[in-house]
């Protein structure tokens, strides 16, 4: 009994010890307010007629997805001591050529197939551009990525002549509202990448040499780590994954709104990623931390809007939340706190023998 | 005559008495006294990890001691800041030399006393202050709108304590000035030292150099582990002696390793394995050549910037030649990169530990598999059973401490953090090893475990390549000596009786540079 309560108490101790701890609780808040204002917050029905659950919760996985999605790219960029910024303008663009593709082509099944390799190609040629400005050329990450970040909007607008394209195809719009087991075909297969390039990483030697270079490029380099081809892996796999969440924030409303679709997520990308406890400066990842961090993201998205907060107020809340759960994942904050309590301690144990000197 | 006893009358201007500081239980020093007069230059010597920098830091108000107590000019002093230090008319130029290297050398010397006028900094007059500063050190030719990133590291080191010199201290604390300088920098600094002496400042100098400490200072105080072993005028010390206290037991495991190097010593017979010929890299190194047989150490002796690094570059991937040749067995060798070496068995540990070594963040389990595993490529990964197995092994072998494998490599002493990079080129199975300073910085337990780790590669018949500053151990260890010089190799000796550390010396001397003294490092 006592032994089952001590390995409870050191599971507890390493959940508390790892990165994304503080944004698993920021996520039990926030929910905890939503439910504070409505006590039914929490509630989840089924809907027979589309064989699917419905509810609030339902609503943030399905709103989380596509953030997940590229904040798993963006994660491992990070990890190599980079960034991509163009994942956004990454999403417009696969939302775009999916849809001008589907216009033309109908409603086919096949057609469905074509419009989302094509997205997926474009997207990791897009980030193959990235990865060649970056390790070839040798710009700097910010630099590259914001240029592409800039080409790839104004790409997306050429594809469609400027105009926010719709299309009908049932194939499409099943992938992005459909439903199995009950829950998002898009919440399922953004669950299915986390866990596959978590594997992929941490299994292979994948995740090891990419810490390498994040940490220490020319240690690496001189341990034989092949730099420029982890430098294409991970930017090519930062634009396939937002090409994949870009269709399916088009497929959603079967419409491409080349301004608006993905239009700074790569912020809410990048903030997925610190959440979940991986450094920009590089070097060690955490992919569950970034998904929990894409998690949280879109449930403060939410509960903005269910909180009824005015719409030029929402930055305002949204960087409180995020500075709150920095300064509590900051190793120096956390010091400070422990050193004011290891202080007030001895001084209140000292009072009554000061009370008898005196 | 450089080593003028201070007045021993002279009323002490710094008293440190019984300190001790603690981290946790661990007793970093231990209930140590100093005491430094007015124009004395007091030397601190002692193994890396003796205390040196710790007692430096306590009096720079770095670090608070557990207990004990300082006095200045009989006043007690508890500097907790090294602002409170520097008020007190302490400065100290620490290891890791702190100068904004993208500021001018004037900005660097004035910077936090900027002269100020309506308009704000008066830059004018900045550069004519530092200009005043630099001269008084005899350093009035430095130009003060350079910027410091292109000066040389010696002269980084000026600018340090320049700067250190700007606002006229009493006491100037120096921890290991001479660890990244060759013999004529060495000289140029000692000569700046030795003006501040004229002036009356007090100079705590701490380092592991001999030679250089009996040069230059007036006392020395010798550490171990911590505690005080000795204090004696320097011109009153034997060589000896002093050794014995610093390293007592270690100097006889050394005379075994050089004993036993020499039995196994044997002129290389038949045709060697790896053979470079007309090897050039442009502005770097001349046209080299050189030959390596298999289990011959060959050092590589010259000064810093002599051409001794990128020969060692050359010879494994970590540059690429513009012109010239490599075989290896008899096959034309294309060394593009450092994984195209590692392929074929052939390992450098660069000089540069922390930025071109280990990787600090990662476990030592993580940098001691990486190069094995990158060869492996990435797809292919090692079992956890033969991971740990092999990590262990190197643990246990080389004697890394901390033994735990998941421990980050950043928080090993240098010794230790070289045993890792060590290991990890040892699991790659080399068959050429080029080693650049692997014992630069690491204190004497340490350099004595990797000197024996190099005689037994040799054993196994592993190739050695060997640069070390230090020609004591460059003669204990190699076979073959090559001198290098400007960028060029000028000579290859074969190592025997008749070759000392004076004929390397000599060969590379200048004639004009005939009567400096050999400076070189412990054995």
């Amino acid at each position: 009994m006592s032994t089952d309560a001590t390995s409870r108490t050191s599971m507890l101790r390493t959940l508390l010890h790892r990165p994304y701890f503080w944004g698993l609780i920021a996520i039990a808040l926030l929910l905890a307010v939503n439910s504070l204002k409505d006590p039914s917050y929490l509630a989840i029905g089924y809907n027979a007629n589309t064989g699917s659950l419905v509810g609030n919760v339902i609503d943030i996985l399905r709103a989380a997805a596509p953030i997940a999605m590229i904040s798993v790219g963006m994660c491992l960029v990070i990890a190599t001591a980079g960034i991509d910024l163009s994942v956004g303008s990454l999403m417009a663009v696969a939302g775009a050529v999916s849809m001008e593709l589907l216009a033309s082509a109908g409603g086919s099944a096949g057609a469905a197939l074509a419009a989302l390799g094509l997205a997926l190609l474009l997207g990791a040629v897009l980030g193959a551009v990235n990865a060649v400005l970056i390790s070839v050329v040798g710009l700097q990450p910010f630099i590259s990525t914001l240029v592409m970040m800039l080409a790839g909007r104004g790409l997306a607008k050429v594809i469609t002549g400027g105009q926010n394209t719709a299309a009908s195809n049932e194939t499409f719009r099943w992938i992005a509202n459909g439903y199995v087991l009950g829950l998002p075909v898009v919440f399922l297969l953004a669950v299915l990448i986390v866990i596959a390039v978590g594997l992929l990483v941490r299994r292979s030697a994948l995740g090891l040499m990419i810490e390498a270079i994040g940490m220490d490029p020319r240690a690496a380099r001189l341990a034989g780590v092949n730099r420029r081809g982890l430098l294409f892996a991970v930017y090519i796999a930062s634009g396939a994954l937002a090409a994949v969440a870009g269709i399916f924030a088009s497929a959603s409303v079967m419409t491409v709104d080349v301004s608006n679709t993905g239009y700074q997520l790569e912020m809410d990308a990048i903030l997925a990623v610190v959440i979940g406890g991986t450094s920009l400066a590089g070097g060690k990842f955490n992919i569950t931390g970034a998904a929990i961090g894409a998690l949280l993201i879109a449930t403060l998205d939410k509960t903005v809007v269910f909180l009824g907060i005015s719409s030029s107020a929402t930055p305002a809340f949204k960087a409180i939340v995020i500075i709150a759960l920095c300064l509590l994942q900051s190793q120096r904050v956390r010091d400070l706190f422990r050193a004011r309590r290891a202080k007030t301690a001895p001084v209140t144990s000292d009072a009554p023998k000061e009370a008898v000197a005196a | 005559m450089s080593t003028r006893p201070a007045a021993p009358d002279a009323a002490p201007l710094v008293e440190m008495a019984a300190i001790t500081v603690a981290h946790g239980p661990v007793e970093v020093l231990h209930e140590v006294d100093l005491t430094v007069r007015a124009g004395e230059i007091h030397a601190l010597m002692g193994e890396n990890g003796a205390g040196k920098s710790t007692l430096i830091n306590v009096l720079a108000g770095v670090t608070s001691p557990t207990s004990g107590s300082i006095r200045l000019d009989g006043r007690p002093l508890r500097p907790s800041s090294p602002a409170e230090a520097q008020a007190a008319g302490i400065r100290a130029v620490l290891q890791d030399v702190p100068v904004a290297r993208h500021l001018s050398i004037g900005e660097n010397v004035m910077l936090g006393h900027e002269p100020r006028g309506r308009f704000g900094i008066r830059w004018g007059e900045l550069h004519a202050q530092a200009h005043r500063v630099l001269d008084e050190l005899g350093l009035g030719d430095m130009d003060t709108r350079r910027r410091v990133r292109s000066l040389s590291p010696a002269t980084t080191q000026l600018v340090a304590i320049a700067r250190a010199m700007a606002d006229e201290p009493r006491v100037l604390l120096l921890d290991e000035p001479t660890s990244s300088l060759d013999t004529a920098e060495v000289e140029q600094l000692f000569l700046v030292l030795r003006r501040l002496r004229e002036r009356g400042v007090a100079m705590v100098f701490a380092s592991h150099f001999l030679e250089q400490v009996l040069a230059l200072s007036d006392r020395l105080t010798v550490l171990r582990s911590g505690t005080r072993v000795a204090e004696f005028p320097a011109h009153q010390v034997e060589r000896s002696e002093l050794i014995s206290l610093m390293i007592g037991h270690d100097l006889a495991e050394l005379r075994r390793i050089g004993s036993q190097r020499r039995e196994h010593r044997s002129d290389p017979a038949g045709p060697p394995f790896y053979r470079a010929r007309q090897l050039a890299q442009r502005e770097v190194l001349a046209p080299t050549d050189l030959d390596l047989h298999r289990g011959e150490v060959v050092g590589i002796a010259g000064l810093r910037g002599s051409g001794r690094t990128e020969l060692a570059r050359l010879l494994a991937g970590g540059a690429t030649a513009d012109s010239g040749t490599a075989m290896l067995d008899g096959r034309a060798l294309s060394l593009r990169s450092p994984a195209a070496a590692l392929r074929h068995h052939i390992a450098m540990a660069s000089e540069d530990r922390l930025g071109e070594g280990v990787v600090a963040g990662l476990s030592i389990r993580d940098n001691i598999v990486l190069a094995l595993q990158s060869r492996r490529g990435w797809a292919r990964p090692m079992s956890r059973a033969e991971r740990d197995e092999l990590v262990a092994g190197f643990i246990d072998e080389l004697g890394i401490r901390p033994v735990d494998p998941a421990t980050p490599v950043e928080r090993l002493s240098g010794g230790n953090q070289q045993k890792v990079l060590l290991a990890r080129w040892l699991a790659t199975r080399p068959r050429l090893m080029v080693l650049d300073e692997p014992t630069k910085g690491i204190d004497m337990g340490a350099r004595v475990e990797i000197q024996a780790l190099v005689a037994r590669l040799a054993a196994s018949r592993v190739a050695v390549v060997i640069i070390s500053s230090d020609l004591d151990e460059l003669l204990r260890l190699s076979d073959r000596i090559v001198v290098m010089k400007d960028r060029m190799k000028i000579g290859e000796v074969s190592n025997g009786p008749g070759l000392s550390v004076e004929t390397i010396v000599e060969m590379i001397a200048a004639p004009e540079e005939e009567d400096l003294p050999p400076l070189t490092g412990l054995p």
